[in-house]
């Protein structure tokens, strides 16, 4: 990006980037941690989820209050615009990230059996990819790629497919183990956060391609 | 300027009695005047030339842009911030995280929240931080604060390490469930014949202890493997220096690991006078192995070709040719790990240890050779190995 005549604005961007980045590092950590503690069964490390989702939330508002500032003050126009109104609504949709990393987390001590319940080890795998997609999202962001970008909205079909062969699964599941129907119901809504945080992600990628090319992604189904 | 040197009072009175005298020698005082004029100012030029070199300004050197040349070639990732921007970024660095981040706030490059909170305090220190730039790696950031708010990150990558003691850990895991898994079948058959000591029928009985003999010597294959295999791994560094006549050793090795029935499906071709420098009883082993596994993962009765040539690189190059099934592109690359098997229930039924092939691996790798495996589905596999010659001393 070229600099621009009012120094303060560069500065303005730049710090807007760092807040994005570091609500975006949160994110990714709590991801990991959620679906860890739900895997283990470890409560401590849900309620450290828990409690750093409060930390993205205070980022967001940050992020809200600087980019209302610098449109109030700096009128900024074209690409720079284009830029701080990504932010604001990045911001918006990585905070969502963080809550259904949260919402996970809250689910840990619902299950019961852990040992025994296999559905469990479905979920890593998805998880995994979900979170590399919100890696990929945010170095595509920091590095303004529009092909990476593009490459992350790829990857949400393998998201949706393991989505929907967990749903089989844990169904299948349920009916010969009526017992586990609880815990197996929460393992539904575990792997649907997961599947709305492949999708969000997919989200950012594209503001982020927005922000880098002022056009949306082709052939995106929505 | 403070370090001013005094006006040099000696010369110009030099320059004046110079004047004087031309005055009085050729009575034209203008020139006299002229000449003290330029002899004295060109004095004072000279002298006002500051002559402190010493003075330079020490914080000068802390510029952000010399240290950017300082760490440009550095295989480090390094990178200066300043005040919360990174200011540079050597060429390590820039391949790490991209060539954007230059200019960036450092949560840019760096988002872990671990990370942020060792950059953001002031102070020096260090902190490992897991999924970098990929999801297993594992990096130490080391931070050095320096003065005027510049403070110098530097990235390891540890991720090598992390991997070694995990295949430690792998490996002890690995090598205690094959220990275990025979002698769980060991210890239930004997419990069951001590059960039932009298309601058993004969041949039962027979089929037990033939059970328990055959997971008995499994067990001893296994343990007598894991020795050579650290043996092995213990010299691995020091090349073997006996001299080994290769054609009469793999020979007589080939029909050792065939035995008296399989024999007569080894067909040797093998060029004589092949001498190598080698550990006579590893080598020995290498080919037990080769042949073995030839034998038993080949055709039931397809015959299993041993050819052993010199070739143009000074190489002895033996070659182990099977007619079986071939083994799978995609299970290649791993054949040579502990443990790695493409079949399992095949390979345990015929008493393989999974370490084979890890043995042959390591073995070769002391004899500074090569392995080469080569496998068409349906046709057959192919090892050649390739050994350096004994340098005789007639070429």
């Amino acid at each position: 990006m070229n600099e621009h005549t009012v120094k303060a604005f560069d500065e303005d961007i730049t710090r807007l980037r760092g807040l994005i980045a570091e609500m975006g590092g949160l994110a990714e950590l709590s991801i990991h941690e959620a679906l860890d503690a739900m895997v283990k069964g470890d409560e401590e490390l849900a309620k450290k989820v828990v409690k750093r989702d409060k930390k993205i939330d205070a980022l967001e508002s940050e992020v809200d209050k600087l980019a209302v500032r610098v449109i109030a003050l700096r009128a900024p126009m074209a690409d720079d615009l284009r830029e701080v109104i990504a932010a604001l609504k990045i911001a918006g949709v990585v905070e969502r990230i963080g809550d259904y990393s949260k919402n996970i987390a809250k689910r840990v001590g619902e299950i019961e059996g852990r040992s025994r319940f296999e559905p469990l080890t479905l979920l890593p795998a998805m998880g995994e990819i979900a979170s590399e997609m919100v890696h990929d999202v945010l170095t595509a962001y920091a590095a303004r790629d529009p092909a990476l970008a593009r490459e992350v909205i790829a990857a949400d079909e393998k998201v949706d497919a393991f989505y929907n062969s967990i749903f089989r699964n844990v169904v299948s599941y349920m009916v010969e183990n009526p017992a586990t129907i609880s815990s197996a119901a929460q393992l539904l809504f575990v792997a649907r956060n997961i599947e709305r945080i492949g999708d969000h992600a997919t989200n950012v990628a594209e503001m982020v391609h927005f922000a880098a090319t002022g056009t949306y992604p082709p052939d995106e189904d929505g | 300027m403070s370090g001013e040197r005094p006006p040099p009072f000696s010369s110009i009175a030099l320059a004046v009695a110079g004047a004087l005298v031309i005055g009085i020698a050729s009575g034209q005082w203008w020139l006299a005047i002229g000449v003290l004029t330029v002899w004295i100012g060109s004095l004072l030029l000279t002298s006002s030339q500051p002559p402190n070199l010493t003075r330079t300004e020490p914080s000068d050197v802390l510029s952000s842009a010399s240290m950017g040349e300082l760490i440009e070639y550095s295989g480090t990732p390094i990178l200066v911030t300043e005040n919360s921007r990174i200011s540079a970024a050597n060429r390590a660095a820039r391949k790490l995280l991209g060539s954007h981040v230059i200019d960036q706030d450092m949560r840019v490059a760096l988002r872990h929240p671990k990370a942020i909170q060792l950059l953001e305090s002031r102070k020096s220190g260090f902190t490992r931080i897991k999924g970098l730039s990929r999801r297993r790696d594992v990096w130490r950031l080391n931070k050095q604060v320096l003065s005027n708010g510049i403070s110098v990150v530097e990235l390891l990558n540890q991720t090598a390490e992390v991997d070694i003691s995990r295949a430690h850990t792998d490996f002890v895991a690995n090598a205690s469930h094959e220990l275990r898994t025979p002698l769980a079948s060991i210890i239930g058959y004997v419990e069951t014949m001590l059960d039932e000591r009298d309601a058993l029928p004969d041949e039962m009985r027979a089929k037990f202890l033939g059970t328990i003999l055959a997971e008995g010597k499994r067990l001893q294959n296994l343990v007598s493997d894991l020795m050579s295999l650290s043996r092995i791994e213990a010299e691995k560094h020091e090349q073997p220096q006996e001299m080994v006549v290769f054609d009469t050793l793999v020979s007589r090795a080939a029909r050792d690991a065939a035995g008296v029935d399989r024999s007569e499906r080894l067909k040797m071709d093998l060029a004589e006078g092949i001498s190598i420098s080698g550990d006579e009883r590893q080598l020995e082993q290498l080919v037990r192995n080769l042949v073995d596994n030839a034998l038993k993962y080949g055709a039931a009765d397809g015959e299993v070709v041993i050819s052993l040539q010199s070739n143009d690189n000074e190489e002895a190059e033996l070659v182990v040719r099977d007619s079986g099934d071939g083994i799978p592109p995609e299970h290649i690359p791993h054949l040579t790990r502990r443990f790695y098997r493409t079949d399992p229930g095949r390979s345990r039924a015929s008493g393989g240890t999974g370490l084979g092939l890890a043995i042959v691996k390591h073995i070769v790798e002391r004899h500074r050779g090569r392995l080469d495996i080569s496998s068409q589905l349906g046709q057959g596999t192919n090892i050649s190995v390739r050994i350096p010659l004994l340098e005789t001393a007639d070429n």
